[in-house]
């Protein structure tokens, strides 16, 4: 079992008497890098300013190899640890000089300054770039360059705020990866923050999901995406179809769900009687026309309407009313194949293995 | 009377440097604390007395001053009055409230989050420091500009602590007003016109070293 670098004890964080961030407990396991994801003002940011002792918690304690950081030894932690943020935040000076800064600050030997800044440069792609002023940048140079400024400490713990929020989608799609193999390579304990999902997926050992302050999931992502704790994970987890039911029957792992008198079967063991959510990620179903029998293995099929149809890159949205919204996702030319239009009446299948149930 | 101008000169620049070389050490931390703490109580009122004390008027400066200075007065021990030290110390007192109030802007015009970065990559407080005064040498530099311009140029406090006595305290801007008063226009004007060219050649200076190394 990998030794716990960084731990936080009772945080709290408040402005004018009002808590943003609540977290009761959170572990960092050396090695791995966790993710943390939630929807804009959910205190992401103001996580990893703690995290960095950047920002003094109200209450609680950030612990560093088990010992609580404090006023005293803050330098010194800060110094094991390198932060990387939204914007890149260079100085105005040339590539090198940026690279090197934060091993300067730490006075280390002018000759190991050059090696590491230029060893970082190289891996991070930009040595042709190293004298050009940080101004002549583009946006994702600018950001190569504040990673390798991280990297290049050698860091213990890195700390990332949506370091590629600001980047344009190609731009974005190559430095996520490149970055995805230093991870890999350095094997350095990371927080990433983020609030796009597929990010959390590509980096994270471990996904951590903040809402509203307060820490609402921590586990492996197939955990976290596909059995999300409760209907707000769920529902930012992109578990689109989130519908409240009653559990009407439970028999050899196979539970019947009520909600709105349609009755829809999921796996799981949940007595008779629960209340529970009963969630679907749209990818999940299928859409039909025929509404002759159809034999398949889909334990649920419901007929309904569809109500909109939004295009989404080469997908389609559909939501279906059938009783109760359903959301599907569908090929572009599934949708063109079926001739389905706004108004139309399908029929949307779905495996019982596709349903995730949460208690409510 | 050109005998005398070398003395004049000198006297100007050493009284006027020396005032601005204080006002520096005094107006740069004190700007640079004003324009970090921002949640500091009374900040907002400390700056609009900072920037109030950037259009002090000379003469009332040198009258304060006097009056502290005179054998009468307070410090009049000190025995300061009418010396080219009175002249330092009425313009370091016009120059500091520049300075700082000059330093506490281009301090505030650097982003905040530039702070937790440095500090976040390993910076000392002092290290973060002398980081941002690096990042805002251009406004900085203009700064020491301002100080320095606000005090080679005054007369009014010069001569209500310095007197204007030939070979003592006497400067390049109240040795201007005499010449005036004398009627000896020919005296007056081609002392302005060295007086400027001293405010250019050190203003030429200071700009040669804020612009290097910028686009």
């Amino acid at each position: 079992m990998s030794e716990t670098i960084l731990g936080i004890k009772d945080l709290t964080i408040r402005y004018s008497s009002q808590a943003v961030l609540q977290v009761d407990s959170l572990d960092i396991q050396e090695g791995e890098v966790l993710a943390v994801i939630g929807p804009n003002g959910a205190g992401k940011s103001t996580l990893l300013l703690v995290l960095a002792h950047l920002l003094n918690p109200d209450t609680g304690q950030v612990l560093f190899h088990g010992k609580p950081i404090q006023h005293e030894n803050e330098l010194a932690y800060r110094r094991r640890i390198a932060l990387v943020l939204q914007e890149p935040l260079l100085l105005h000076q040339s590539v090198f000089e940026n690279v090197a800064a934060g091993l300067k600050f730490r006075g280390l030997p002018h000759s190991e300054v050059k090696q590491r800044t230029n060893e970082w440069l190289t891996r991070l792609e930009i040595s042709h770039l190293s004298n050009r002023p940080a101004y002549r940048l583009s946006g994702g140079e600018a950001q190569r360059t504040s990673l390798a400024r991280a990297f290049a400490l050698e860091p213990e713990l890195l700390l990332l705020d949506e370091p590629f929020s600001s980047l344009d989608a190609p731009t974005r799609a190559r430095l996520l990866q490149d970055l995805h193999t230093l991870l890999s390579q350095t094997n350095i304990t990371t927080v990433f923050i983020t609030h796009d999902l597929d990010e959390a997926l590509l980096l994270g050992d471990r996904v951590a999901v903040l809402l509203g302050g307060v820490l609402r999931q921590v586990g492996r992502p197939q955990d976290v995406f596909t059995a999300p704790s409760d209907g707000d994970v769920a529902a930012f987890v992109g578990v689109e179809t989130v519908i409240a039911g009653i559990v009407a029957s439970s028999q050899n792992g196979l539970v019947t769900v009520v909600a709105d008198d349609v009755h829809l079967e999921a796996v799981g063991d949940i007595p008779i009687g629960a209340r529970v959510w009963f969630c679907l990620r749209p990818e999940d179903i299928t859409l039909s026309i025929s509404e002759g029998s159809v034999i398949s293995s889909a334990r649920n099929r419901i007929i309904g309407r569809i109500m909109r149809m939004t295009p989404s890159g080469p997908l389609v949205r559909v939501v279906v009313d059938c009783g109760l919204p359903v959301v599907a996702l569908i090929t572009r030319g599934s949708a063109n194949e079926m001739k389905l239009q706004e108004g139309q009446s399908v029929t949307a299948t779905f495996k019982a293995t596709a349903v995730h149930l949460i208690p409510r | 009377m050109s005998s005398d101008i070398l003395e004049i000169t000198l006297l100007s620049l050493r009284v006027s440097l020396l005032a601005t070389g204080i006002s520096l050490f005094i107006g740069i931390p004190l700007g640079t604390w004003l324009a970090l703490r921002r949640q500091l109580r009374g900040r907002g009122f400390m700056l609009s007395i900072i920037n109030t004390g950037m259009a002090l008027p000379p003469v009332v400066v040198g009258l304060f001053v006097a009056m502290m200075l005179w054998r009468s007065g307070p410090l009049g021990s000190l025995e300061l009055i009418y010396t080219p030290t009175a002249i330092v110390i009425a313009q370091m007192i016009i120059a500091t409230p520049v300075v700082t109030g000059l330093t506490a802007s281009a301090l505030q015009q650097l982003n905040p989050r530039l702070r937790l970065q440095l500090l976040g990559l390993g910076a000392s407080p002092i290290q973060m420091i002398f980081s941002l005064w690096r990042e805002a040498r251009l406004p900085l530099l203009a700064a020491l500009m301002a100080g320095f311009g606000s005090v080679i140029s005054e007369v009014g406090a010069s001569m209500m602590v310095g007197g204007n006595i030939r070979h003592h305290t006497r400067v390049l801007t109240t040795a201007i007003v005499l010449e005036t008063s004398k009627g000896e226009f020919q005296n007056a004007i081609a002392l302005s016109i060295l007086l400027l060219i001293l405010a250019y050649i050190v203003n030429l200076g200071l700009t040669i070293i804020q612009q290097r190394g910028t686009r």
